[in-house]
This record gives structure tokens, C-alpha cells and sequence, in this order.
């Protein structure tokens, strides 16, 4: 697609991008769809969905393998998806790509196989705003091995609080922060940058988990000097069943395997098997071919669009959301951090999230409700649940101000 | 708006203003049923005595389906033999989980005619456990002998 120069989607430019989302143009309870719920899975454009069709019926085998064309064009299409997806983060080699099925398999490689280095009496430091998928993991880790579990807190704002992260770091115990980069639930965009510089001055070690991240703003791992980074596919307009971690060279070369089979041994005996060198030695077994190829079509396809147009719209959604949602009565929007991504919790006076989905749903409207598997960081919060709304490239501000008027025709009918 | 029949006026009444809140006063057993997924929690506190339930109240946080269903859940069941409330438990749960339409149930499940308010549920089905949650947890209030 062709977008003009401009640093946001005019109208023309936003109704072209939403034509090529063929399921936008569905209608739910005979209503056309507003999909408000991306931030759980994005939808799909045509280009990925084609993309991953054509491989499917031109150009597919399994990879690695095979000694005949099929299986050649087809490893070539994967491989250079993994190419895409290291200039896309800004990796020094494509080796440094491990592909995975989603973020949470990512997040537990680095808690197996990371996890295993560090020894009883260190510890690995998470946030209060972590999603299930970046702290399950590292309690596991932390039973298994017998390491302490540190937690920053955040501020009622919902902001990581800086004094207390650097606290938590201060006696050189901790080995590994595993941090989000932007909470799936408040929003707020952690200050990766300054929370990497901060764990490597006390000699640890980070992972940011970028689910939410990388789909709304440009990343750049070796700007960021990050050590782990893990993103799912479905959430950037690509196909489920496909994530990605990042990881220093070095780091992954250290480590040992997460899973062993196929496609990640050098040699193998009854004895003993060796391990083939990264990133084959992380991805055992035939991995997700076709959604990795889609992934890479989702990214070219973002790229297309240009991620200052990506930010620069959905910042304006985001400001327009903080300022409709609030005059809904009883509306009180959850958290006011200092840098807030596409993602807009809210709550409304005696009207649970729950009953507040479905009567969206009825309309037309799709959000999320509930803890959003982030249970730890709603009892901070005080609250049992929410309801969510999330942007993406293709939501339009009208969007809002008919979610902005349904809510308050909820209330209504509650209250 | 588009309210769905699946709130109908006396859920959302009885949402709004349960008449069986509170504790039982002469308690006899009490159980608790929480929904992980959404945080809802259903505290029931029952007074039973030989010849049946005789007082049930409940304390829930939750949506409005799940109070209206735990509040018309104590009305219901409050005069009936434990047998007799155990049944209804599990006439109304399978009547929520059967995959037969609502018109077909209508006539067949007997059920009281305000539990039947519920009938839409069955097009709801991540909705289900709402309605469901009490009906758990009265299973195991009355589970001690």
C-alpha cells in the first residue's frame, strides 16, 4: 500500500488500510464490528492471509531437511522470514532470532534454559503490572530452583517505581529483570532504555517483554541494550502460533537446549547427542513454517505503513479515548501513567465489566473483560476486573465515540 | 441499545437489588464458589434443618447475572428438602449446558419460572458459569452429611 507523507492516517488513507482487513467488514448481532479487543489478537490484512494461503499451495515442505526444491524454497522462505525479523528489531545477526509459538514459550525458554544458570540465592526481579505469561514462569523457576522472586512496585498512576526497581537491584543479587515494555492492562510504557541501563549497572541481566510494545512503536534491541526480547506474532498483525525471542548472541550460545528432538542436534548417539548451534538449537522439532512466513508478511506490511504513521495515529486514538470515555457517567478509566500505549482499562460505577462486555458485544462492539491474566496486578489495583478497550492501526475515532455512546446507554440500563 | 433478552427485567432487578443479601441467622453451613476467570465470588449462608433448607442468604460480588441468579437461587430453593434442592442444582445446570435450543427446554425442564430467565444463557456460553457459580456452591454447602 502506498500512504501519503504525512505524520497521521488521513481519512482516505485510514478507510484504504481498513480495506484491506476483510473481517472489519463483518457485521455481529447485525451491527457492522468494532473491534476494540487487538490488544488480545490483531486482526489480519489480506496480504498475510494470501501470503500464507499461496505458500500453502505453491511453495510448501518441511524445512531444514528435505534435499529437494520444495523443501529449498520453503526453508528459504522461512530463514528469511528470521532475516526480516532481526533487521525489524534491530538484532546484530539473525541468529540472535529464536522462533517460538507465542511469547509466553519465549518467556519459559529464558526461565528453563537461562533459569538454569542462575544459582540459589540470586534472584530475578518482575513488576507488579506483569502479565501471568511474565511471572508463572519465573515462580516456577523460582520453586525449581530455590532463587528468591523479587517484585517492583508500581505507583497508583500505574508507573514502575524507579526508586524502588533501583532498590531491588542494589545488593548485586539479581541476575535477571524480566520487565514488560508496555502493560497489557494500564497501558504504560515502561522506560525500557533507563530500566536496561539500571539492571546492567547492577550487574543483571533483562528480558523485555515487548507483546504489547513492538506492535505500536519501532523497537531497536541494540538500542535499547536489551539481553532478551520476546514478541507473539497475532498481536502484530500476523498469525497465532508464531513468537519470537531475542536473545544476545552470547547469552543463547551459553545456554543449554529448552526442548530436545529433531532439528536442534548436531550429532546424535545413544550415549550422547551435541547441539547444533543457534538458533537450531532452541527450535527442536518442525517449527510453525507457514506462520512464521506470515509473520514476516505482517511485518513487511506494517513497514509499509510506516511505524511514525502507526504512532502518530494511535496516539491521537489513545488522546481522544482519555478524553470521550471519561464524561461517560460512573466511567472512571483505570491507571494515568506517564507514557500510556493504545490500551484504555476503565471500570463503571455498578456496572460489572463482564455484564459491560456482552452488552457491547450486542452492539457490535468487542472488548475485552476481566483480569486480563494479570491477577496480582488487579488486587494492587484494588479491583476484581475490567473492561479494556484497545486500539490498532485500522480503529477509527468514530469507533470510540460509539463505544463513548454505548456506555452510556449501559449505564442507563443499570443504573 | 441492543439489551439482549439474555437481561431480562427480572435479572436486572434482582441484580440491582437482591432480596436475600446477607448472612443466615440461625447459620448452619456455609460454602464459597469464586470464578478465577472474572473474580466473581458467591458467599451462601444456609440454615437447614431436618425437614429441609430454611433460610439461605448470600453475599456476591460479581456481574449481574451471577447475583440475579444466586439471589433467585435462595428463593427458589428456601422450603425445600436438601434432595429437592440438589435436583433443581442439577436440572438447571444441565439445562444451561444441554445443547438443545431454548424453545425446545422451555416445556421440558419444569424449572421454576423465574429460573428460566436464564434460558437465553445457553447462546451466552462464556456467560454460563455466572449463572451457574451459586448453584456450585449451594452443591457444596449442603454436601456435609
Amino acid at each position: 500500500m502506498s500512504i501519503s507523507e504525512t505524520d497521521s492516517l488521513s481519512h482516505a488513507d485510514l478507510s484504504h488500510l481498513r480495506g484491506q482487513f476483510p473481517i472489519l467488514s463483518q457485521t455481529v448481532h447485525g451491527k457492522p464490528l468494532i473491534f476494540l479487543d487487538s490488544a488480545a489478537s490483531a486482526q489480519k490484512p489480506d496480504v498475510v492471509i494470501d501470503g500464507m494461503a499461496e505458500m500453502m499451495r505453491s511453495q510448501y515442505a518441511n524445512i531444514h531437511r528435505g534435499l529437494h526444491w520444495m523443501s529449498e524454497r520453503s526453508t528459504e522462505a522461512y530463514e528469511a522470514a528470521r532475516s526480516r525479523v532481526a533487521e525489524f528489531l534491530g538484532a546484530g545477526s539473525r541468529e540472535e532470532i529464536i522462533f517460538t509459538h507465542n511469547s509466553t514459550e519465549a518467556i519459559n525458554l529464558v526461565a528453563y534454559s537461562y533459569g538454569s544458570l542462575i544459582r540459589p540465592g540470586q534472584a530475578v526481579l518482575i513488576s507488579e503490572m506483569e502479565h501471568h505469561a511474565n511471572l508463572v514462569p519465573w515462580q516456577m523457576l523460582r520453586d525449581r530452583a530455590g532463587i528468591d522472586l523479587r517484585v517492583a512496585p508500581i505507583s497508583d498512576d500505574g508507573d514502575l517505581d524507579l526508586d524502588a526497581y533501583s532498590a531491588l537491584l542494589s545488593d548485586g543479587k539479581v541476575a535477571l529483570v524480566a520487565i514488560t515494555h508496555m502493560s497489557n492492562v494500564l497501558g504504560t510504557v515502561t522506560p525500557a532504555a533507563r530500566l536496561v541501563e539500571m539492571a546492567h549497572s547492577a550487574g543483571a541481566k533483562i528480558l523485555l517483554d515487548g507483546s504489547q510494545a513492538v506492535v505500536h512503536r519501532r523497537v531497536n534491541v541494540r538500542e535499547l541494550d536489551a539481553d532478551f526480547y520476546t514478541f507473539t506474532g497475532h498481536k502484530l498483525y500476523g498469525p497465532t502460533g508464531i513468537g519470537v525471542l531475542y536473545g544476545r548472541r552470547e547469552l543463547l550460545e551459553a545456554m543449554p537446549p529448552f526442548m530436545g528432538g529433531g532439528d536442534m542436534i548436531s550429532s546424535v548417539t545413544f550415549e550422547k547427542s551435541t547441539w547444533a548451534p543457534v538458533p537450531a538449537k532452541f527450535e527442536a522439532g518442525t517449527p510453525a513454517i507457514v506462520e512464521a512466513v506470515g509473520l514476516g508478511i505482517a511485518i513487511d506490511w506494517m513497514e509499509s505503513v510506516g511505524f511514525d504513521m502507526i504512532e502518530a495515529h494511535e496516539a491521537a486514538l489513545t488522546k481522544h479515548a482519555l478524553r470521550v470515555l471519561p464524561d461517560v457517567p460512573g466511567l472512571s478509566i483505570v491507571g494515568k501513567p506517564k507514557d500510556r500505549g493504545g490500551v484504555v482499562s476503565f471500570t463503571m460505577d455498578d456496572v460489572h465489566p463482564h455484564d459491560i462486555a456482552t452488552l457491547l458485544d450486542r452492539n457490535g462492539i468487542a472488548v475485552r473483560a476481566g483480569h486480563h491474566c494479570a491477577e496480582p496486578l488487579m488486587r494492587r489495583l484494588g479491583l476484581t476486573a475490567t473492561a479494556r478497550a484497545s486500539f490498532a492501526v485500522y480503529t477509527t475515532e468514530h469507533e470510540i465515540d460509539v463505544l463513548a455512546a454505548t456506555l452510556r446507554r449501559i449505564r442507563q440500563f443499570f443504573v | 441499545m441492543d439489551a439482549c433478552s439474555l437481561y431480562d427485567a427480572v435479572i436486572v432487578a434482582r441484580s440491582r437489588s437482591p432480596q436475600y443479601a446477607g448472612t443466615a441467622k440461625a447459620e448452619t453451613a456455609r460454602a464459597q464458589g469464586t470464578n478465577p476467570l472474572c473474580g466473581d465470588r458467591v458467599r451462601l449462608s444456609l440454615c437447614e434443618e431436618r425437614d429441609g433448607i430454611r433460610d439461605l442468604r448470600h453475599e456476591t460480588r460479581g456481574c449481574a447475572i451471577c447475583i440475579a441468579s444466586t439471589d433467585l437461587m435462595a428463593e427458589t430453593v428456601m422450603g425445600r428438602t436438601k434432595a429437592d434442592a440438589l435436583e433443581l442444582a442439577r436440572r438447571f445446570t444441565d439445562m444451561l449446558n444441554s445443547q438443545s435450543s431454548a424453545a425446545d427446554l422451555d416445556d421440558e425442564a419444569g424449572l421454576p419460572g423465574a429460573l428460566q430467565a436464564f434460558l437465553p444463557l445457553k447462546t451466552h456460553r462464556s456467560r454460563l458459569r455466572c449463572a451457574t457459580l451459586p448453584w456450585t456452591a449451594l452443591g457444596e454447602a449442603l454436601k456435609h452429611d
